[in-house]
Formats: structure tokens, C-alpha cells, sequence
């Protein structure tokens, strides 16, 4: 019995118990019904083994939404606790448990996955490719960062979930004063997750750099490409870093080195420089493909070209590399001194200007056109107010002198969900809602879709801007209660009520998603929007091969110009295809990574072992395999492109 | 759209009038430090509230003017690549403003770092020091102790060197200045000074655990006078601490407030100078600042021998 003690949960609750039945009636019921209406073989072949990048990133699609359900019951339970003062909903242990697994989910398992959805479905037909350069290892992008979050979400009912904050700051962090396994699965999940966001970063560069269609010279690829390419070029420098650190976090908690601790020339402060090293250029990486979707909808429901489109691109350029030469404001008050301070304040409200840039560029773009206001376009534009607000508390918290009152406040709380909600999750949702129609064949209600958007977007402003008064009244974050006495409790409610109102508004997503399927018409043609980049030029829905002939470009709106301006697309006859295999590698790989990263938490060192065999198993089998993909015969594109023509 | 941005005025105005009329910790400074980053945080807003309101007005007048329902059916929008001056005034507006701040900032982190001026006195030296979750404040050159409480002096500059026996925590006193990481294996030093007589409240701000709610402190700022009188009542009446007794204090818990002649750091000595986690030999903190004369000298006496581990 000793062996099955470990995972425990140390401070187990009914919510926790709850949580547990419920998860086991969830995979019951899973493996009930694909056995019942014998779709294992359909699940395995279309989904478990594809290669196919629209698959893959739907199948991310579906894991963030998932991560944002999970998330943000997190957020509201968080907000219902500091709602009344000293309230009794959590205690200490849970609320710290939740605030944490909040942080990590939505960043790393919920926003992450999002924008890689959107990179992945888009990208590829964006350029006018047929998939990305290396189908196989996309794959496996998914399923190591599939299998990582769902290993993460285990600790809230195996072992115990991790409780010393997202940002995880050692010696906090550490045996010491993180004994149970919490942490071990925040180091892991985020590992193998981390592994597959790297390869995917490494993949899109390749696809970008060498898989454009004939014509688009890099200066006229789409914006949303632009930020794609720009956005995987920082993963590729920020992540190795935090595989460093998470593996040096990992060797501290397991094998008793002293990388973090404070004594026996360990350094806590190392932890936090490597943490943000990565932390701040990873906050590009999630706002930058943002900023792509919404010059794209934006320049799209203006009727108009993206103004100042070199400028553009010039302040992603400037901002990758500024994101590099900031980390440091995380901690102004760490003792570093009044030099090192001004110098990284300097750098850090320089990023005000790139970004100002994007701003009144997108601002410009409104000038002269024609405004539709649907539901990509009220998130885009609800966007920007908000998120400037949010960006100017950015440069105020860059002032280090000041920033010396907001750290660690409420403040500072307010400002990134500021700037992360709009910048990020509006993006998302307005993405979603634009490239709804390409990869599910019918559009979202546009007039509940409104709804959707009012909700969330005031609630996000009456959740988020009482913090700012708070947190200058000196309410400290990641407090799990406050004495009456405060005066927090008035603010603390008003952000209950607006996380309540976002809540509604996710509900009304999610019925929108329900209804849309039910009622929603499937005749839409493959340009709904009158868009104008090429993944609107292929056929709805999408063909595997994307494109039956290259098209060939000659402007950044070379679909727009096809429609009216009498440039010639697809120039070329039609010819038989060249598309890789299906593979069951990756998932079997990544199924691996899940027994040895949980073997890893727990200290089960066979498990370890043996999974380890398994991988490097499957690593060889990949060396030595043949596998020069298939090949789609004329016939077959000929019968797949007149039926989707008919189907127009 | 409007309900929107009426919406927006309304939260902006109950933010305005709020901050107004009920002070809020951080804009009611007590003290030179706090009154430096009040006046950074009070300009700041005032120069991004012009940001802020000049973006709105451009989205507004765009939004009102081009919407589709207001243009001929038949009206197709112009291809603008973009035009060298406004783009050159969007960059150059901000680089301006961005260039004053940074000047300001600068500034005011010069100020925030070093012992405040206008004081006749030395400062008076604190090492504050947190376990889980408490506060211990000891005072070397009065030779007291106290815990989750402390007695200050107006009118006299305070230095306060934190660290800590557990996890980063930061030291912080809303209206007196803000706050400043203890961690356990260095010494931090915070400037600050209160010219107000009163109590105000303080706290650990970077979250350390389950017992971080609740681990704050007592702030009574006093005149110098009645400080005198109380080192003075202390050293009469209360009783020594013992290593023993400080063990028992720096178990994980909370506790009330406590008081005690003699310091820990006489058989526990802060992580400084050669008890330091990881000294570099001349490199740390303290050695750059003026008035840290005894551990300073301290520390070059050891560094050498800190090299050798």
C-alpha cells in the first residue's frame, strides 16, 4: 500500500472528489460511445495518426477551448473567494493550488495552443502550400503538448496540483517548501509540452521560410504569416531556455542538485532571470500572431489594404528583438540596483513605440474604408481601446521607481490581463470566428456572436479595472482572503460581477458553437468575407492538398486581386500530388512521454526506464523507416475538385 | 458602439473621482520615497491619459465616419500604402514622451536608491527579515528586537536591510515607499523615511506560501522623542532573546506581536559580508552603498577568504 500512498491528494476537498468522479464518468462515457458507434478505427485513422496540418491544428483548437473551460472555472473561483472578505469558499492551499494552475493553463496550455490552432490552419494556406515542411514532427507538436496538459491536469487529482504560483519562483518552488509532487508535474507537463512548442517553432520557420507559393517574396506575405514567422523565430530562441531551466528546476526536486536552493552556492535569483529570460519574449510570442489576426480582419472588414504594411512588419522586427532586453522588469525590486533598473526601464517603455506604431497603423487602416461591423471586426475593434489601455499601464509599470509600489500588486494584475485579454484572447476569438467558416463549412451566428462579444468584452473591463484602484490601495496578488478592514472588498465584488459577465459570455460561445451547427446554412461559398489573402482562394471545405495547382502571387492581397483587379491565380494544369503518410509514431511517442513524464513525478523509476526504451524505440524506428509519402492520382484531384465545384 | 463607450467614460470618470476623493494608500505618501513614486505615478497617468484619449478619439471619429452603412453602395475604398510623415509623427510623438519618462525614470530610481535627502541625522539602520510568516525587525545599534511590529522615528532617514528564512518575500510599507525583495542568501537594503507621524500598515507582497495573507506588520511612525522613550521603556522591560527562544519564533505559523532586548543577529548574523550565500568578493549590493560602513568593513575583510570556497 506504501507505493499507492503517493498519489494522494495531500489536501483533498469535495470540489477535488467531485473532480475525480467526474472525470472518470467523462472517459467512461468516451470509451462507451466510440465503442458503441465503432469509431475507434475512424478516430485512429483520421485524427490519432493524421499528419494533415488542418486536422492538427483543429485538433489544438479543441484542446485550448477545453484549457479554457478548465481555466477559467479557475478565475471564477478565484473571484468568488475574494468576492467578501474573509470568505470561506477556499482555504489558503486550494486558492493557491488554483491561482497557479490558472496561470500555467492559460498561458501555456490555453493562449499557446490557440495561436499554434490558428498558425497551423492558416499558415499553410496562407502561402499556398499543401501542408507544413515537416508534417510528421507537426504531429508530434500536438501530441507532446496534448499529452503535457493533460499530465498537468492530473495533479488536481493524483498527487496533489502544484501551489507556488505559475511563475514557480524557487526556493518557494523547492523541496523544502514544496514537498509534495505539485511542483514535480509543473516541471514536467511544462517540459514536454515546452518540446513540442519548440519543434513546432523550428517547423514553421522551415514552412515559411522555404514553401511559399511562387511570387510571395517575403515582403509580400500576408500579415498574419509575417507575425507567424516572426512569433516562431522567438519560440525557437526563448524555449531552450526554459527547457533549461525547467530541467535544472527538475534535477533540484529529483536528484538533489543545487542549482536554486540558497544554500551550497545555489542561487534562488538565477531561477527568476532564467524564468523570464523566457517569460517576456513569451508574451510576444502569444500577442504577435495576434496582432497578425487582427491586420487581417481588420484590413478585411475595412474594405482596405493593411496601411503601412513595411512599418508593420518593421515593428515586429523591433519588438522580437526588444523582448529579448527587458526580462529584468519582472523584477525591478529585486535589489539589482538604480543602473541596472534605468537601464532595463529604458528598454522596456521603448516597446511603446513599435507598438504604438501597430496601433495607429491599424487606426489608419479604418481610414477611407468601409466599415462592416461583424464579429471578427467588434473583437478587433474592441481590441484596441482596451488594449492600449492595458499597454500604457505597461509603460507605467515600466517606470521602476513606481514599479516598486505596483509589483506584486493587484496593479500589476490588472495591467497583463489587459493587455492579454484583448491582445490575446480577442484575437482568438475573432480568429476563430473568421476562419470558423474555412475549416468547419458554416459560420457562427453573427447576432449571438454580439452578445458573446458584449459580455465578454465589458466583463472584461468591470473585472479588470477595479484592480487598478485595489492594487494602489495596496491589495498584494495571490492573497487567498482580506480583512474587512481593507476597504478591497467593494472593488473585489465588482470584479466577481464582471468575471461572472465573461463567464456568460464563454456560455454564449459555447451554445453559439451548438446552435450554429444545428441551424447554420452550409451553402456559403469559400469566400464568406469577401477576404483577401489566399486560404480564402481554395475550396470550402478545405481539400487535404489545400490547392489543386499552386497559385502564383504578386502582392501581399493576391486573392483580393484575382477577384478584382484581374490578376490570374492558378496558372498551372492540374497533376497528381504528392502528400505524406499518416503515421501512429507520434502519438505512440508522445503516449510515451506521458508514462515517462509521469514516472518522473512519482520517482517510478522502471516506468522511467521503460518508457525511455520506448521512445528512443520509436526514435530508430523513424531512422531506419521508408516512408516517401503517397501519391494522389489525377483522377482522384480531377473527381475532388469538380465535386467541390458543384457543391459551390 | 456608443453604450460602449459610455460605458468606458463611466468607469473612467468613477475611476478619476474615486482616486479623488478617497485616498489610496499608494497616492497618499508619508514619506519622501513614497512621495517620489506617487508623483512618477500621478505624472505617468497624466501623460498616458493623453495617449489614451487621443487613440479613442482617432477610433471614434474612424468608426463614426467610415462605417459601411454610412457610405454609397457602390463605394470602393482607396489602396493607401502609407504615408512617410504621419508615419514619421507616430514614431516620433512617442519616442518623445517614451524619452521624457525614461529621463524621469531614471531620475526617480537615483532617488528611490540611495538615503533621502534633507536629513540632518544618520540614518537609522533595521535589519527586517521574514520567516514564514512573520517579520523580525531588529535593531543593532539599540539593541532591541521586535516581531511583526516596528517603531520608527520621523524626521530621520531609514535604512532597512531585509532578508529572509524561508522563501522571497518583499518588504513593504505602501506609504512610506515601495517595496523590496528578502530572500536568504543576501541582504537587500531599502531607503525610506517617514516626515508623518502615524501608524500605517505593512506587508509581505511576494507571495511565500499558505500563511502569505496574513503575514503583515505594524508600522508606528513616531517623533524622535518618543521613539527615544520607547528603545528606552524596551530596554527596561523586556527580555532578552535567547537562540532557543529565536528558533521556536522562525518555526512556520503565525504569530502575535513580540518584543525583546538583544538582536538575533548576534548568534545568527544576517546573510552579509561573509555570511553571505554567495558572495563575490565586492561585487554584492552593499558594498556600493555609503552608509553600510560596519558591514562593509566586514565584507573586505572576508572576501578573500569567501573566494576560496
Amino acid at each position: 500500500m506504501e507505493f499507492f500512498e503517493r498519489f494522494a491528494i495531500p489536501h483533498p476537498s469535495p470540489i477535488i472528489y467531485a473532480s475525480m468522479v467526474a472525470i472518470g464518468i467523462t472517459l467512461l462515457a468516451i470509451i462507451a460511445g466510440l465503442t458503441f458507434f465503432k469509431k475507434w478505427g475512424y478516430l485512429w485513422r483520421e485524427w490519432l495518426t493524421t499528419v494533415d496540418h488542418k486536422r492538427i491544428g483543429i485538433m489544438y483548437l479543441i484542446s485550448a477551448l477545453l484549457m479554457l473551460f478548465r481555466g477559467g472555472v479557475d478565475a471564477l473561483m478565484m473571484r468568488a473567494q475574494l468576492a467578501t472578505p474573509e470568505a470561506q469558499l477556499l482555504d489558503s492551499q486550494h486558492y493557491n493550488e488554483i491561482f497557479t494552475t490558472h496561470g500555467v493553463v492559460m498561458i501555456i496550455f490555453m493562449a499557446m495552443a490557440f495561436i499554434i490552432a490558428l498558425m497551423n490552419f492558416v499558415v499553410p494556406l496562407q502561402i499556398g502550400a499543401r501542408d507544413v515542411a515537416f508534417p510528421r514532427l507537426n504531429a508530434l507538436s500536438f501530441w507532446l503538448y496534448f499529452m503535457g496538459a493533460m499530465l498537468f491536469n492530473l495533479s488536481f487529482v493524483i498527487g496533489g496540483s502544484p501551489s507556488s504560483g505559475w511563475t514557480s519562483y524557487f526556493p518557494l518552488a523547492g523541496n523544502e517548501f514544496s514537498p509534495s509532487v505539485g511542483t514535480n508535474y509543473y516541471m514536467i507537463a511544462i517540459q514536454i509540452a515546452g518540446i513540442g512548442t519548440l519543434i513546432t517553432g523550428i517547423n514553421f520557420i522551415v514552412t515559411i521560410l522555404k514553401m511559399r507559393a511562387p511570387g510571395m517574396k517575403l515582403m509580400k506575405m500576408p500579415m498574419f504569416t509575417w507575425s507567424a514567422l516572426i512569433t516562431n523565430l522567438i519560440i525557437t530562441f526563448a524555449f531552450p531556455v526554459l527547457t533549461v531551466a525547467l530541467a535544472m528546476g527538475t534535477m533540484d526536486r529529483l536528484f538533489g542538485t543545487q542549482f536554486f536552493t540558497t544554500g551550497n552556492g545555489g542561487m534562488d535569483m538565477l531561477w527568476a532571470n532564467l524564468f523570464w529570460v523566457w517569460g517576456h519574449p513569451e508574451v510576444y510570442i502569444l500577442v504577435l500572431p495576434a496582432f497578425g489576426i487582427y491586420s487581417e480582419i481588420i484590413s478585411t472588414f475595412a474594405k482596405r489594404n493593411l496601411y503601412g504594411y513595411k512599418s508593420m512588419v518593421a515593428s515586429m522586427v523591433i519588438i522580437s528583438l526588444l523582448s529579448f532586453v527587458v526580462w529584468v522588469h519582472h523584477f525591478f525590486t529585486m535589489g539589482q540596483g538604480a543602473m541596472v533598473n534605468s537601464i532595463f526601464s529604458i528598454t522596456t517603455m521603448a516597446i511603446a513605440v513599435p507598438t504604438g506604431i501597430k496601433i495607429f497603423n491599424w487606426l489608419f487602416t479604418l481610414y477611407k474604408g468601409s466599415i462592416r461591423f461583424t464579429v471578427p471586426m467588434m473583437y478587433s475593434l474592441g481590441f484596441l481601446p482596451i488594449f492600449t489601455i492595458g499597454g500604457v499601464t505597461g509603460v507605467m509599470l515600466g517606470m521602476s521607481a513606481a514599479d516598486y509600489q505596483y509589483h506584486n500588486t493587484m496593479f500589476l494584475v490588472a495591467h497583463f490581463h489587459l493587455v492579454i485579454i484583448p491582445g490575446v484572447v480577442f484575437a482568438m476569438l475573432a480568429g476563430l470566428t473568421y476562419w470558423w467558416p474555412k475549416m468547419f463549412g458554416f459560420m457562427l451566428n453573427e447576432r449571438i456572436g454580439k452578445w458573446a462579444f458584449w459580455f465578454i468584452s465589458v466583463g472584461t473591463c468591470v473585472a479588470f479595472f477595479p484592480m487598478f484602484i485595489s492594487g494602489l490601495d495596496g491589495q498584494a496578488r495571490r492573497m487567498y482572503t482580506y480583512s474587512e478592514s481593507t476597504g478591497f472588498g467593494f472593488w473585489n465584488m465588482l470584479s466577481f460581477v464582471g468575471a461572472v459577465a465573461l463567464a456568460i459570455g464563454f456560455i454564449i460561445i459555447v451554445y453559439n458553437i451548438y446552435y450554429s451547427t444545428r441551424y447554420a446554412s452550409r451553402d456559403i461559398g469559400s469566400d464568406p468575407w469577401d477576404a483577401r489573402s489566399l486560404e480564402w482562394a481554395t475550396h470550402t471545405p478545405v481539400p487535404e492538398y489545400n490547392f489543386a495547382t499552386i497559385p502564383e502571387v504578386d502582392s501581399s492581397e493576391a486573392f483580393w486581386d484575382s477577384k478584382y483587379n484581374g490578376h490570374k491565380l492558378f496558372k498551372g494544369k492540374l497533376k497528381e500530388i504528392h502528400m505524406p503518410n499518416n503515421s501512429g509514431v507520434p502519438f505512440i511517442m508522445s503516449a510515451l512521454f506521458f508514462v515517462l513524464g509521469f514516472s518522473f513525478i512519482f520517482s517510478i523509476w522502471i516506468g522511467v526506464i521503460v518508457s525511455l526504451l520506448g521512445i528512443c524505440a520509436c526514435l530508430m524506428h523513424r531512422s531506419f523507416e521508408k516512408d516517401h509519402g503517397r501519391h494522389i492520382s489525377l483522377e482522384e484531384v480531377e473527381k475532388t475538385e469538380s465535386e467541390l465545384r458543384g457543391g459551390k | 458602439m456608443k453604450i460602449k463607450w459610455m460605458i468606458l467614460a463611466a468607469i473612467l470618470t468613477v475611476l478619476t473621482v474615486l482616486t479623488g476623493c478617497e485616498p489610496l494608500a499608494v497616492l497618499d505618501p508619508k514619506g519622501p520615497q513614497a512621495q517620489t513614486q506617487a508623483d512618477v505615478i500621478l505624472l505617468s497617468i497624466a501623460i498616458m491619459s493623453f495617449i489614451v484619449i487621443a487613440v479613442f478619439a482617432i477610433l471614434i471619429y474612424m468608426l463614426v465616419k467610415y462605417r459601411a452603412s454610412k457610405q454609397p453602395e457602390d463605394y470602393k475604398p482607396p489602396h493607401i500604402e502609407g504615408n512617410f510623415w504621419v508615419e514619421a509623427i507616430c514614431v516620433g510623438i512617442p519616442v518623445l514622451i517614451v524619452a521624457y519618462l525614461s529621463f524621469v525614470s531614471v531620475e526617480s530610481n537615483y532617488k528611490v536608491e540611495a538615503t533621502p535627502e534633507g536629513y540632518d541625522e544618520e540614518p537609522l539602520v533595521v535589519y527586517a527579515s521574514s520567516s514564514d510568516w512573520k517579520w523580525h525587525f531588529s535593531y543593532p545599534e539599540e539593541n532591541i528586537e521586535t516581531l511583526n511590529y516596528l517603531y520608527v522615528p520621523t524626521d530621520r532617514p531609514l535604512e532597512f536591510r531585509l532578508y529572509s528564512y524561508g522563501p522571497i518575500s518583499a518588504f513593504w510599507i505602501p506609504q512610506l515607499g515601495g517595496q523590496k525583495y528578502a530572500m536568504a542568501d543576501m541582504v537587500t537594503t531599502l531607503h525610506l523615511a517617514a516626515d508623518v507621524p502615524g501608524e500605517y500598515s505593512g506587508r509581505n507582497a511576494n507571495f511565500s506560501g499558505e500563511g502569505f495573507a496574513e503575514q503583515t506588520f505594524n508600522v508606528n511612525a513616531v517623533s524622535p522623542d518618543e521613539f527615544d522613550e520607547w528603545v528606552e521603556e524596551v530596554q527596561t522591560t523586556a527580555d532578552p532573546i535567547t537562540e532557543d527562544e529565536f528558533e521556536e519564533l522562525l518555526e512556520p505559523g503565525h504569530l502575535g506581536q513580540q518584543t525583546f532586548t538583544g538582536t538575533h543577529l548576534e548568534f545568527m548574523p544576517a546573510p552579509e559580508g561573509e555570511h553571505g550565500g554567495h558572495n563575490h568578493g565586492g561585487e554584492s549590493e552593499e558594498s556600493h552603498e555609503e552608509h553600510s560602513d560596519q558591514s562593509d568593513d566586514e565584507h573586505s575583510d572576508h572576501s578573500e577568504h569567501d573566494h576560496d570556497h
